[in-house]
């Protein structure tokens, strides 16, 4: 999933504090689930920045609201007149949902309260962590199912580096070395050989290098 | 004496079957080449090539290649430091030609330490290739005449191609084959991260002659003369994939300050005399960092010196 994070409360409201009718609008499916931009966080954003408008005498017209997806069209119905009506919106979608809420008013300034972070897994409810960067030739299968490209600090496709240590990146005692856990899971498939192969230089035109992407589904 | 393939006067040392010696230079943070050349000048005649380090520890340093070509023109052996963080494929092949244009003639593979250890800890990162696929990159320009986009180089680069080897790094079991990855890509040369821990390094370097790659490569291994405890100290706990064992702090420690220096050296001097008995290994890597006025020091009290004349 999408994993996001609430920007500084002061970063939002200088961005959102000019506006005297604002929509602050919930996503509720990835970024719920890491409790930054759900229809509650929503709720509870719209209260703090209600309080930091009474603070500073800011007469500000604050609503709140969210939908299950901001990048799809059929979720936006039940939303609509709210946000015809908004001077403003204050998306806590990820940056696809930011920009789809853009496109579709296109006369309404829309803020992000989230910085997009990465495309991560669940630890536990507490913790998420990052395993893919979307770079459009997945190698997964050569690696014993560990990503190098978002887990290797260095990308490296033939690792571990020489600062691998103990299990942990030369980047921090924090990070598992990527390459490690390539090694060990090859082992437990009983596949160590594999290590030996090279892997071969990457096409990166697939990956954000290329350009924005898109595909279309054939005769659809 | 074995046929060479390049211009290398390391290559030829090595291929003779003496004890290569190199050692290695930073270019310095500055317009002003003063500084690098007085260091090649002070090595020169105790060495047979000498390293220039790319931005080194991700610090922004006058280029590699820059300083390369200072020292080639007054008549000294440059081996280029090539890391992957800085450049994608289009670069590095061209960095590469343009070395080769002045007449370099050796090259190190390099990935690069991350730039969180640097000077710009919030710069990009490029890692297009990684060290092992930027050793075929050279091979390939040289060997097949060819870019990577497969185009034909009229004049191809000829370069003596090099890579780096920490036995010390973890997991330890595929350190052997990593080496072996490295030669698969077409590594002639091996220079190691600094050895101190000379036991762990004869068992990496046994498994190395086991798998006969000592026949396939040149091994050089990296000694780096500790100038104080306290650099002991440091080398032990803050840097990453390097070994230092207790025993070599407490002998440093042992003594008083004033003469740490000197047993620093007196360590380097007998980790080299052991290490010439190893099988397998081609030479000496002499990293003396900022110290390098100690290395001609170093090289003639491992008898090392003199170095042979190469036409
Ligand atoms: S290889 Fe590419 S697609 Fe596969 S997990 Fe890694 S970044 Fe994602
Ligand atoms: S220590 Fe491991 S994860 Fe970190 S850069 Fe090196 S190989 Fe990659």
């Amino acid at each position: 999933m999408i994993v996001g994070q609430q920007k500084p409360f002061d970063e939002i409201w200088a961005m959102v504090r000019v506006h005297r009718r604002l929509t602050v609008f919930g996503c509720n499916t990835c970024v719920a689930v890491c409790h930054q931009g759900g229809n509650k966080e929503a709720e509870i954003l719209a209260s703090l920045l209600r309080m930091r408008a009474v603070q500073e005498g800011v007469e500000m017209d604050i609503a709140h609201g969210g939908i299950e997806r901001q990048c799809e069209h059929p979720f936006f119905e039940s939303a609509h007149e709210l946000l015809e009506g908004s001077e403003a919106v204050l998306s806590m979608a990820c940056g696809i949902g930011v920009q789809f809420v853009a496109e579709k008013y296109a006369r309404t300034p829309v803020y992000p309260a989230l910085n997009t972070t990465f495309l991560g897994d669940v630890k536990t409810d507490w913790h998420f962590t990052e395993k893919c960067q979307a770079c459009g030739d997945c190698i997964l299968g050569l690696t014993g199912g560990v990503c190098p490209v978002t887990r290797c600090c260095k990308r490296l496709f033939n690792g571990p580096c020489g600062g691998s240590s103990k299990g942990k990146c030369e980047l921090s005692k924090e990070l598992d070395c990527a390459w490690q856990l390539v090694v060990d899971r090859l082992e437990a498939l009983g596949k160590l050989d594999d290590y030996e192969k090279i892997t071969p230089i990457k096409d990166w035109s697939k990956d954000r290098a290329g350009g924005p992407r898109s595909f279309k589904l054939e005769g659809f | 004496m074995a046929e060479t393939k390049t211009g290398s006067k390391l290559e030829k040392v090595l291929r003779s079957g003496v004890m290569a010696v190199t050692s290695e230079c930073g270019p310095p943070r500055s317009s002003d080449p003063s500084h690098i050349l007085a260091k090649g000048n002070i090595i020169k005649n105790h060495v047979d090539a000498i390293n220039i380090t790319d931005n080194q520890t991700s610090v922004t340093r006058l280029c590699s290649l820059a300083a390369c070509i200072h020292l080639k023109l007054q008549g000294l052996e440059p081996v280029l430091q090539m890391v992957c963080r800085d450049r994608n494929r289009i670069a590095l092949q061209a960095d590469i030609l343009g070395a080769a244009s002045f007449g370099i003639n050796n090259v190190l593979c390099l990935s690069g330490d991350h730039q969180s250890f640097g000077d710009h800890p919030k710069a990009q990162n490029v890692f297009d290739l990684d060290s092992m696929q930027l050793i075929q990159t050279v091979r390939h320009m040289r060997d097949e005449g060819r870019f990577l986009s497969g185009d034909e180089i009229k004049a191809p680069p000829n370069l003596f191609v090099g890579a780096a080897a920490n036995p010390f790094a973890d997991p330890f079991k595929i350190r052997v084959p990593r080496l072996a990855k490295k030669v698969a890509c077409g590594a002639e040369f091996i220079q190691t991260q600094c050895v101190y821990n000379l036991d762990k390094f004869e068992l990496w370097m046994k498994g190395v002659v086991e798998r006969g790659l000592h026949e396939q490569v040149f091994i050089m291994a990296g000694i780096t003369p500790m100038r104080s405890v306290g650099m002991a100290k440091y080398m032990a706990r803050a840097v990453p994939g390097m070994d230092v064992p207790d025993e070599l702090v407490k002998r440093l420690s042992g003594v008083p300050k004033d003469k740490q220096a000197e047993e620093g050296l007196t360590i380097a001097v007998e980790a080299i005399q052991r290490l010439k008995e190893v099988k397998g290994l081609a030479g000496f890597h002499i990293m003396a960092i900022e110290w390098e006025e100690k290395v001609p020091e170093i090289v003639e009290r491992a008898g090392l010196y003199p170095r042979p004349v190469i036409q």
